[in-house]
């Protein structure tokens, strides 16, 4: 084994100053190398010691051989938006470690793979290597796994560094690899390997360590689709229909497992969910609908260009009024865009999805939390306001590992609108579809196979009457447009309002919404530490807009409104429902690199435009 | 005293099906298609079908998707929710309808527009799956409702009204749907009332995707010298593969038949479908021979019509789903909502 630039180990400044539970590792891997084992079993055994944690994949859209990065933020007071800054990087991908290097900040510390030579690029960092390919030799005899297995040794040098407890790694790996003890052993060895090594060829690391806190008792760590999905199951979906896209497939993958463990009815074995993968988004959206057209509760998942594909059959159940589901989990465009990057990028396009005058409902969670929440909501809301309803996650929450509290059981009863049965028709004596007889813009359904001579009814997209009748009648057309009006007034009343974070300021307001939540908050909290700025946050949750949202402009002089793409589209949407006096007090913070938006870039922003008020 | 009344006849008892039906509740709204359109014979013969099968058209749901066939689901099962859907795209919404409540007979009236050229990609996963759909393509070779364009069905150098010629080929959605896994596949001819009954009744009897391409002349815009989709064109050059005779489960078998000229199959729901005077070597089950009358009827420039295959015991993609005896859309919600216990479990899980 060649020791040749060991003295260098741990030459640089090491010393003086100590973070804990305070820190940022990034992991530079090749994809398809076996890597993302080896970075949850990271993130997970820092969660187990109960350091607040957040993960983060920066990928490509590729199987393998492309550079991927890992990025694990760790800390104490629980912020866990991306952070720019890296205080350790992991190199181990040969094309990308000149640029990963060059870009560091003085005195940050690198861990790479012996052959890389990354020592000799720069000598303000603290270099450690190891001869991964040596080291994972004894361990794994099969050549062809070592690729696999040779990234665990990084978790086992970083343990000894920085002083992750190396039981819980290993309870880690064997969660992470239930029911694949061989491969389970094996990984665990190449740990200790790594661990080992650090132990007998690295000087004492000061930099950085972790210590146990009690900070993530009673969490789980999940992924937003995967909170999503559980919605669904808890929400009483009954029918799925989808086309795979990134980031938006594992959404439909999850919900087939869950539905699998607990939708299959006891006594006769049989579904009581159906999961359909179709042949394209047209299809799916039109499944989607056709089954809540029969009455169940449908969904399907996409991601923009599903989005746009969708549009047609989206007017048609926004103006025949049919209750579906669709998640967005949106990805960066315009086009094929970078589809494995994060963006708020079909804000504008899906609250005004389709020809002709159409608008949506639309869910803004920006936590796992109210991906499982947001995601019962929107089935009772479909139901209720009989028209799709979507739910606008990003790739950066439905892909990326996420810190919560355990969900809660729902205490709500399943809403399923207003739909009427033989029974009902009988006492009602008359039954006209789209008939507004409540006020609310909300017509009452019937389902087909309901056996009564008032129920069926014929949909269409076509213009129709108040009895779904073929209508091109002036009067019809406009009665009908102007009671779907008042439908969607109806569901500012009815969608999550927004959620106000104050102490009272009334100069500066923030508006945000979605994955931008957690770099707004510890900004909030940084330009009053750092800079005696003090701002109130209005989260939105929903389109459309609530009272609230109004009132909030009123009571600030500026606010500014966060969005993750370059065309400001929740300042545009804001712009077209605030009144004109209002919305010259609109300004805008944008984030639109493919990247989760970071507390630097809104309150660098924010203090920009701040000097010249 | 009695006073002498003329003895009246009795009323006479309305015609009903084994439902106790009369055939006006079959029916549907008035038909706004041209008059003479081939498109309402068609209708005609689905109310009769479904009439004379004792169907309950509550149980039954209509789907389309857009041009003037499209419309016609208006026109009949006025007992029967329907719903037009987007151009070409009718097979997804009645696959979700299906997934939403299977226990819903769909029939769904397709055009050649709506399948062959924009709808060609829903039309052949329907076919794949084997969705338990009955498809009628009321086939004129012409855009109608756009006032006479060429569809993807058009017969290579037909003409249309304007003088100009297609220089393509058909897509022959027969020889396509035995190809793609459909497991009914029949063409008639709009004015060939008895045939076009016998199929339509057979096709509801068949469990699976039934696909009829019925040729349906547009008198407007394609029924003149030069069109190959023209009445008298399709008369002067039409071949009958069969005739066929449909008798259901539910009534006595009294037709009889030559056995040596008869081909029988039995139905998904215990009917049985003859096929009659066909050459003795025909076999409906044998999908190339279906595929090979198509091809000979095309090199010799006549319409061949009949049922060209059927599968009976196909699996169609509801039983694939393994799903619930109940409808999907109306399962009360503590089927749906698994118990708190679950959570719990999944969240341990990810703790």
């Amino acid at each position: 084994m060649s020791t040749a630039n060991l003295p260098k180990n741990g030459g640089a400044s090491n010393g003086g100053h100590t973070s804990v539970n305070d820190f940022t590792i990034h992991v530079a891997t090749m994809n398809g190398s076996g890597s993302q084992t080896a970075n949850m079993v990271m993130l997970r055994s820092i969660f187990q010691m109960g350091i607040p944690v957040s993960g983060k994949n920066l990928f490509p859209s590729n199987i393998q051989g492309l550079p991927t990065w890992f990025t694990i933020r760790v800390n104490k007071d629980g912020y866990i938006a991306r952070q720019g800054k890296i205080d350790i990087l992991i190199a181990m991908n040969d094309e990308t470690a000149h640029d990963d290097v060059m870009g560091l900040e003085p005195g940050t510390t690198v861990i790479y793979d012996q052959p890389l030579n990354l020592n000799s690029l720069r000598d303000d960092l603290l270099f450690f290597s190891a001869p991964f390919d040596e080291l994972v030799k004894p361990v794994c005899p099969q050549p062809k796994l070592r690729k696999l297995v040779r990234n665990m040794i990084y978790d086992g040098i970083l343990a000894r560094l920085i002083g992750i407890d190396l039981a819980e790694i290993e309870k880690a790996l064997r969660k992470q690899l239930k029911g694949k003890a061989k491969a389970a052993d094996m990984n665990w060895n190449a740990v200790k390997v790594g661990y080992e090594y650090a132990e007998k060829n690295f000087p004492a690391y000061t930099l950085h360590r972790v210590e146990r806190m009690d900070k993530t008792k009673g969490k789980i760590i999940i992924e937003g689709n995967a909170a999503a999905a559980i919605g669904c199951m808890f929400a009483g979906a009954t029918v799925a229909t989808w086309y795979p896209i990134t980031p938006s497939s594992s959404l439909c993958e999850n919900l087939i497992e869950y539905m699998k463990r607990y939708r299959i009815d006891p006594e006769t074995k049989k579904a009581t969910f159906a999961i359909v993968q179709a042949e394209d988004e047209l299809a799916a959206i039109g499944m989607a609908l056709g089954a809540g057209w029969a009455g169940a509760r449908a969904l399907t998942s996409t991601s923009g260009p599903g989005i746009s594909l969708m549009a047609e059959f989206i007017g048609l159940g926004y103006y025949a009024e049919i209750p579906a589901v669709v998640f967005d989990i949106q990805r960066v465009g315009p086009s094929t865009g970078l589809p494995t990057r994060t963006m708020q990028g079909d804000i504008l396009s899906t609250a005004y999805l389709s020809h002709g005058d159409t608008k949506h409902i639309m869910l803004l969670p920006c936590s796992v939390e109210e991906c499982y929440t947001m995601a019962m909501e929107a089935f009772d809301l479909a139901e209720e306001f009989q028209t799709p309803v979507f739910v606008m996650s990003d790739l950066d929450l439905g892909m990326n590992y996420w810190m919560s509290d355990g969900f809660k059981y729902p205490d709500k009863p399943i809403k399923r609108g207003k739909v009427l049965d033989a029974q009902q028709l009988d006492a009602l004596k008359k039954f006209e579809r789209y008939r507004d007889v409540d006020g609310d813009g909300i017509p009452y359904r019937t389902l087909p196979g309901a056996k009564h001579a008032l129920a069926p009814y014929f949909t269409r997209g076509s213009g129709h009457n108040e009895a779904a009748k073929y209508s091109e009648r002036a009067e019809d057309y406009k009665r009908n447009m102007d009671r779907l009006n008042r439908k969607f007034d109806t569901a500012r009343h009815r969608v999550p309002a927004p959620v106000l974070e104050t102490n009272g300021a009334t100069e500066i307001g923030i508006i945000g919404y979605g994955t931008s939540h957690w770099a707004i908050g510890e900004s909030c909290d940084l330009l009053r530490a750092d800079n005696k700025l003090n701002a109130s946050y209005l989260r939105l949750r929903a389109f459309p807009f609530t009272g609230e949202v109004l009132d909030f402009v009123k009571s600030h002089k500026r606010v500014y409104i966060v969005d993750q793409n370059r065309d400001a589209q929740m300042l545009s949407l804001l712009k077209l429902d605030l009144p004109a006096t209002e919305i010259t007090k609109l300004r805008s913070v944008l984030s639109y690199d493919g990247l989760p938006i970071t507390p630097r870039c809104v309150i660098d922003s924010i203090l920009e435009q701040e000097k010249n008020k | 005293m009695s006073i002498a009344t003329a003895p009246t006849a009795p009323a006479a008892k309305p015609k009903v099906n084994r439902l106790g039906l009369e055939i006006a509740v079959y029916r549907g709204s008035k038909t706004t298609l041209c008059a003479g359109c081939g498109h309402n014979a068609i209708t005609e013969r689905i109310i009769d079908a479904f009439y004379e099968m004792g169907i309950d058209s509550y149980d039954v749901a209509k789907y389309s998707g857009i041009g003037c066939s499209s419309k016609s689901p208006a026109y009949f099962l006025e007992r029967s929710h329907g719903f037009n859907a987007v151009h070409g795209r009718a097979p997804a919404v009645a696959t979700g309808g299906l997934l939403g409540n299977h226990k819903l007979r769909a029939i769904l009236v397709s055009g050649d527009g709506d399948t062959a050229s924009i709808g060609m990609g829903q039309f052949v996963h329907m076919l794949r799956r084997n969705m338990p759909i009955i498809y009628i393509i009321e086939d004129n070779g012409v855009y109608g409702l756009t006032k006479g364009q060429f569809s993807a069905t058009a017969d290579r150098g037909s003409k249309l009204k304007t003088g100009v010629i297609n220089e393509l080929p058909a897509i022959d959605t027969c020889a396509l749907a035995i190809e793609m896994g459909a497991t009914f596949v029949a063409r008639a001819f709009s004015g060939d009332k008895q045939q076009l009954i016998a199929i339509l009744k057979a096709a509801i009897a068949h469990r699976g995707c039934a696909m009829i391409d019925v040729i349906s002349p547009c008198v407007t815009f394609n029924d003149h010298e030069g069109s190959t989709k023209s009445f008298s064109y399709v008369k002067d050059h039409e071949e009958s593969l069969s005739d066929i005779s449909f008798v259901p489960f539910f009534e006595d078998i009294s037709v009889q038949y030559d056995p040596g000229t008869t081909k029988t199959v039995t139905m998904h729901d215990g009917s049985q479908l003859l096929l009659s005077k066909l050459p003795e070597d025909y076999d409906p089950s044998n999908a190339l021979d279906g595929l090979r009358r198509l091809f000979e009827a095309r090199k010799k420039e006549e319409v061949i019509t009949g049922v060209f295959y059927v599968d009976p015991k196909g699996a169609d993609f509801i039983s694939l789903l393994n799903i619930i005896d109940e409808p999907l859309a109306t399962l009360p919600q503590d089927r749906v909502r698994p118990g708190q216990q679950a959570l719990e479990e999944i969240m341990e899980e990810l703790r």
